[in-house]
């Protein structure tokens, strides 16, 4: 399945007979069932599904974060399934931006420590880093919040500092899981359009999981899963 | 690693109590075993007679054993030795059994010759000399008890018997002496007394023994071959020698309490071990509480081992704050101590406590270290 008419685009992330299955104890659930599915550089498509659909788990083996059980999964042209766990490290910290439901931010550290941490993995030095991390507080407007605590924030300005740190090390996906699930509306709307912006302005491809239909249409094509199996596609 | 030091002291500093609590417990953990390796470190030490220019003969067997002082000129005659003195414990309690302090039954002159160190008038030196039950006692200890020269002191020693079978032994307080400098001054806490009273006082059997000879040699390097000398030439007699450094000496005292050496090991081991465990619950439930946070860093692309990485050196920071804090304690208190305890916190000791140091924080960090470095992301971020 294609998200879009993108016979032009180049397929930045390209899956073919894609299946994963977990072993729980004796059992074996497969979870996602060959799923065959293209997304072209500069897409936003949000993922949408009942729960357990498999949606979070397909977002997973597109970041990186998990391995598939068979099928094939190229980024970028390079097949990332078959890469070793130091590999597939390396290629996340220069590939991929993760934005998660609950921030997921080292409580210990500044919103600008924060968002410094994918350089520390580059041979930055410290002003370039502090630099870099900088402009990317600017880039989602929360450069004022830079020498505050995870704790000394909202839940949107968390957020926020989240998608900064997602996109200081400039990677060609942003993955996001439920990005908005702890919001409420109107700062949810605010973070969807910071999203919407940095795909419109800046290029990113992005793939985001979401329940809410709301959070959906900021994305330009929405897919369907059931069951682990692509069921529908809708673009906006 | 220096610009990972923000994210490993965060970690520390992510429960500011415990980490606190757990870095007092490293801290007295480890000024105890900075005190005990100090002591283990002197009586395991071997017999240094480097700058000795005093050392002790006792009898090979033990310096209990006393020895006939018929050696006394036999040993003088052995070249490079300058004077030689005999010293007997009395043993001996003042008024009340609390009050023990240590006496020796010398000879007054040969004690000033080997024993310049120790500073009185020299009319209170003459009167020791010539006072048959004459007795000097350092100020400190004269102080203590308020004694003031011309005092009768009446001693009532455990070991010594008088003729007519009375322990209480009466002696004449004619001097008291200070140290030639603070250090020695620090020491007066003792008691000596004529011999000539003491040897006449005791029975017939046990005249004319000495317990130990004090040697004084003219060149503190040739200290080692006079010891040699000494024992050499009685060996195979019936009153066979042991010539030792005079710090040595003492030290024996100790060791005769047991085998203090297995004893301090043993408390030095049994603190670690609590330590240990102690460092090691805690290690484990800081990382178990990150779980989702290292999670998310793998998830920015730090590798496994980078992760381990990190936990070890969170290990080793918590572990090197806490001993260094510990090994600072120690070494003040050792450097509080009077003159007498001859312990110092030196090289070795502070080289047991750096190799201690790293077990300690490899053992304690890299169970957890392990389990992080292992830990799947997804599960780990689904809270599984």
């Amino acid at each position: 399945m294609s998200v879009t008419d993108k016979s032009s685009l180049f397929p930045l992330v390209e899956i073919r007979q894609l299946t994963k299955a977990y072993v729980r104890g004796k059992q074996v659930l497969e979870v996602l069932h060959g799923i065959n599915l293209d997304i072209p550089e500069g897409d936003f498509v949000a993922l949408m599904g009942p729960s357990g659909s498999g949606k979070t788990t397909l977002l997973n083996l597109i970041g990186g974060i998990d391995s598939p059980t068979s099928g094939e999964l190229k980024i970028n042209g390079q097949r990332i399934d078959d890469l070793s766990g130091d590999e597939l490290a390396l290629w996340r910290a220069n590939t991929v931006g993760f934005i998660f439901q609950s921030y997921n931010l080292m409580p210990v550290l500044t919103a600008q420590k924060n968002v410094e941490l994918p350089l520390l993995l580059t041979d930055m030095n410290a002003s370039e880093r502090k630099h870099r991390a900088n402009i990317a507080l600017q880039l989602v407007g929360i450069a004022d919040r830079a020498s505050h605590k995870p704790n000394e924030l909202s839940g949107g300005q968390q957020q926020r500092v989240a998608i900064a740190r997602a996109l200081v090390s400039d990677p060609r996906i942003l993955i996001c899981d439920e990005p908005t699930g702890d919001l409420d509306r109107k700062t949810a709307d605010e973070v969807l359009t910071l999203l919407q912006q940095l795909n419109r302005e800046f290029g990113k491809t992005i793939v985001m999981v979401t329940h809410d239909p709301k959070a959906a249409e900021y994305a330009k094509h929405t897919v369907h899963l059931d069951k682990g199996t692509l069921v529908d596609e809708a673009s906006h | 690693m220096r610009k990972y030091l923000p994210l490993i002291w965060g970690a520390l500093m992510r429960k500011k109590t415990r980490t606190l609590f757990t870095l007092l417990s490293l801290a007295a953990a480890f000024l105890l075993i900075g005190l005990l390796q100090a002591v283990n470190s002197v009586l395991s030490g071997g017999a240094d007679f480097l700058g000795a220019n005093r050392m002790i003969t006792q009898a090979k067997i033990s310096f209990t054993q006393p020895l006939p002082m018929r050696l006394m000129p036999q040993i003088e005659s052995i070249p490079g030795v300058e004077f030689v003195s005999h010293s007997q414990f009395f043993g001996g309690v003042y008024q009340d059994p609390k009050n023990f302090f240590p006496q020796f039954a010398v000879n007054p002159q040969r004690l000033f010759d080997t024993y310049p160190e120790w500073a009185m008038p020299e009319d209170q030196k003459r009167a020791f000399i010539s006072t048959q039950d004459g007795a000097i006692a350092g100020k400190t200890l004269a102080d203590k008890f308020g004694w003031k020269v011309g005092d009768i002191i009446p001693l009532n020693s455990f070991i010594w018997t008088q003729r007519d079978g009375s322990r209480v032994w009466q002696w004449r307080l004619v001097g008291i002496f200070e140290g030639r400098d603070q250090e020695w001054t620090d020491r007066a806490n003792l008691m000596y007394l004529n011999y000539g009273q003491f040897d006449e006082g005791r029975s017939e059997r046990a005249r004319g023994l000495a317990g130990v000879f004090v040697v004084r040699v003219k060149n503190p390097l040739d200290s080692e071959r006079i010891a040699a000398e000494i024992d050499k030439k009685f060996e195979n007699s019936a009153d066979e020698t042991k010539t030792q450094s005079e710090q040595e000496f003492q030290l024996g005292f100790l060791k005769q309490l047991g085998d203090i050496g297995f004893i301090v090991n043993a408390i030095s081991g049994a603190v670690f071990f609590t330590i240990l465990i102690l460092t090691g619950y805690t290690m484990s439930q800081a990382v178990r509480e990150r779980i989702p946070e290292l999670a998310v860093l793998k998830c920015l692309g730090f590798t496994d081992k980078t992760v381990l990485g990190l936990v070890l050196a969170e290990s080793f920071l918590l572990c090197f704050i806490g001993a260094l804090m510990g090994m600072i304690l120690a070494t003040l208190t050792i450097g509080a101590l009077p003159a007498e305890y001859p312990v110092e916190a030196d090289s070795g000791v502070w080289i047991f406590a750096f190799f201690t140091t790293i077990f300690l924080a490899i053992v304690v960090g890299l169970p957890p270290a392990w389990r992080a470095m292992r830990l799947k992301i997804v599960d780990a971020l689904a809270g599984r």
